[in-house]
């Protein structure tokens, strides 16, 4: 089906540019562990201030990370005017979205198992039991960023001060998959079963199935010129 | 040659701010019909071409192809065109090859690897194939352009200086897939400011000066020289 | 049409002013400073009304492409930011003498205060792009996204605190509080959706006439 093979081609072709550029892979990388450093120096090893502050902080970590990269998704494009193969492209544009959702996808979830990593080392965090529920959580939360990351990012492509209203459109949109994301972290890290915060997690899979959903049907819009 | 133009434009005007750059364009292209535009830098070449392609839209006036309008139905003229303009959609960290096959997949076509390799061989990247993009000079960029767009076959090719930066070989080349593109029944505009090749695929010449066609005549037995002059005189009386 | 609608909203403020600071009856422990709550509320409900007529004219928008359509979005999201900032303000000065604080992150709050800067930012990608056009089709699938974030925003926030007193009017149970709160109340809240429209048709027509000179 042409459609699948259009979005597998896009995937395809921005994970070998990554692969082979490192560009954004290198800055993500080096952003976290400066983030590491910046947390443990203003949080200090104070234990038990860390273990409360954790979840928000993992995120925020997480978060930022999504915004340089999302940011950057299609910078690639914009070079050599790709953008304009884009727009002429014929068929349905959503194929392109699905594409760029699933490498966006691929590159955020490496760098935040680095992170998750880092985290463990460096805090000495016991994950634990907490491990498959985090993977569910940091799953569909990554996903809600990620998709309108996407569509925002198309949308902001061309436009003047571009970094600027990326994440000033991104952020207020993305409260909710915060807000489950994090309390949701906090319940598993304090030893509580994926049941007891089902509720949130329930609310992620609503927020994603919406994002996802209305990405994929507006995203000819946005790529109409 | 079939009778109706595929391509029309009426009467089309495009405001940037208060610069009018274009002031009242007509202009028609049949099917198997190539028409070469001549203007001065700045003259608006590029604006109408832009135009064509569905990347801007017409301040007043209509463009049409294939009896679609491009401003209000934009997604039924792309899959008919194909564009070689001044960005040459390439990726750098990609191979020839692997930019090749990835516009191609993207534009909806299965294209073998054997025919990969005789679009590549065309523009003569065939040595260079698979070295990636990131090396190669301006003109083995635009080559690739080139060999991109003749993958696709399309009905309406928009091309601005499309034999600018090719080697005598390439020129040859692409002289022969232009044709062959008209003998298939193509509609093909090319944008220039030079007197160049262009001129000798070219069944009809215009030329764009002070925002209006000024001049339209089929090219005949008109050499360089003579439309040089006919520029010449054209676009002083424009200006 | 329009200047009716003027005359209109300016008599349902009168009077709902009137009976808000004369006939309502004064709150037992808050004293005159509750009587803020007759033009808080409101305000806030009248932007729900606003970013529900933009998040409709939105989805209008993308399905005829009739730029009335897209005024309509952009008046109704420039007169909800205004009464959303209006209504958090109203809410500030009704709160540091009630509750001795400018602000709290309580659910409702902590709501509007984003639903504000979502919609910030739908005025600021307006203001960013050039081509009327590509900015239309942009708000317009900004305003939908935005639209159905809304309720996501509140559960989530609601979830995440619950300090606010129980809004009055939309609790499940109904409406708790006496006839001679509820008719003030809902005077100037249709004063103030009455306010809304008259800005939006003002608005509107101004931006006709700036897209018919630029054209």
């Amino acid at each position: 089906m042409s459609y699948a093979r259009r979005a597998l081609a896009i995937a395809w072709k921005d994970l070998a540019v990554e692969r082979r550029s490192k560009e954004t892979l290198n800055a993500l990388v080096f952003f976290s562990l400066l983030l590491l450093f910046v947390f443990q120096f203003t949080l200090g090893s104070d234990r038990e201030r860390l273990a409360a502050v954790l979840p928000g902080v993992l995120w925020l970590g997480f978060v930022l990370s999504a915004l340089l990269a999302l940011g950057r998704t299609f910078l690639v494009e914009r070079e050599h005017d790709c953008w304009e193969g884009l727009l002429l492209a014929p068929g349905d544009k959503s194929a392109i979205y699905l594409g760029k959702l699933v490498g966006n996808l691929a590159l955020m979830l490496l760098v935040e198992a680095l992170v998750l990593g880092l985290f463990v080392v460096f805090f000495d965090i016991d994950l634990g039991r907490a491990l498959p529920g985090l993977l569910v959580v940091v799953l569909l939360g990554t996903l809600g960023l990620a998709a309108v990351g996407t569509l925002f990012a198309a949308m902001t492509a061309n436009i003047r001060a571009r970094e600027l209203l990326f994440p000033v459109l991104l952020l207020p949109v993305q409260v909710p998959v915060l807000l489950a994301t994090v309390k949701a972290t906090e319940g598993l890290l304090q030893g509580e079963p994926l049941g007891a915060v089902a509720h949130w997690v329930k609310l992620l899979v609503a927020a994603d199935t919406i994002y996802v959903v209305l990405s994929l049907l507006t995203f000819d819009v946005v790529l109409e010129g | 040659m079939s009778v109706d133009p595929i391509v029309r434009v009426v009467e089309v005007r495009k405001v940037f701010g208060l610069v009018p750059v274009l002031d009242g364009v007509s202009l028609e292209i049949r099917g198997g019909e190539a028409v070469a535009l001549l203007g001065a830098n700045g003259a608006g070449k590029t604006t109408l071409l832009k135009i064509l392609a569905t990347l801007l839209r017409p301040t007043r006036g209509t463009a049409t192809i294939a009896g679609h309008d491009v401003a209000r139905a934009p997604e039924a003229v792309r899959p008919l065109l194909g564009v070689v303009a001044h960005g040459a959609w390439v990726y750098d960290d990609l191979t020839a090859r692997e930019n090749l096959r990835f516009w191609s997949t993207l534009g909806g076509l299965h294209t073998g690897a054997d025919e990969l390799t005789a679009a590549l061989a065309g523009v003569g990247l065939e040595r260079a194939a698979d070295a990636r993009v990131r090396t190669f000079s301006a003109g083995m960029k635009r080559r690739l352009s080139l060999a991109r767009v003749m993958l696709a076959r399309p009905r309406v090719l928009l091309l601005d200086e499309p034999f600018a930066g090719l080697d005598q070989r390439a020129k040859k080349w692409l002289e022969e897939r232009l044709e062959a593109l008209k003998a298939g029944g193509a509609a093909l505009l090319m944008v220039t400011h030079s007197f160049g090749r262009e001129l000798g695929v070219a069944d009809r010449l215009a030329i764009l000066a002070g925002g209006r066609i000024a001049l339209e005549t089929p090219r005949g037995s008109l050499g360089p020289d003579d439309i040089q002059r006919l520029y010449a005189v054209h676009a002083e009386e424009a200006s | 049409m329009v200047k009716t609608l003027g005359w209109l909203a300016g008599a349902g403020l009168l009077v709902g002013l009137i009976m808000a600071f004369g006939v309502a009856p004064r709150e037992v422990t808050q004293g005159n400073v509750q009587r803020i709550m007759y033009v808080h509320v409101p305000l806030i409900l009248a932007s729900y009304v606003a970013f529900g007529v933009l998040a409709i004219a939105s989805v209008v928008y993308l399905a005829r492409r009739h730029p009335a359509a897209d005024r309509v979005a952009h008046a109704s999201g420039e007169v909800g930011v205004l009464f959303v900032g209006l209504g958090i303000a109203t809410g500030s000065i009704w709160g540091k003498p009630t509750w001795g604080t400018w602000w709290t992150w309580d659910a409702r709050l902590t709501s509007v205060a984003i639903l504000f800067v979502m919609y910030l930012g739908y005025l600021l990608l307006r203001g960013t792009i050039d081509d009327p056009e590509r900015a239309a089709r942009y708000c317009a699938v900004l305003g939908i996204v935005a639209a159905l974030d809304i309720p996501l925003v509140h559960f989530s926030v609601y979830w995440w605190r619950t300090l606010h007193q129980p809004p009055s009017l939309m609790k499940p149970g109904g409406f708790t509080g006496s006839t001679s709160i509820l008719w003030p109340l809902l005077i100037n809240l249709l004063a103030f959706v009455l306010l809304y429209a008259y800005f939006v048709a003002r608005r509107v027509r101004l931006l006709r006439s700036e897209a018919e000179v630029t054209a």
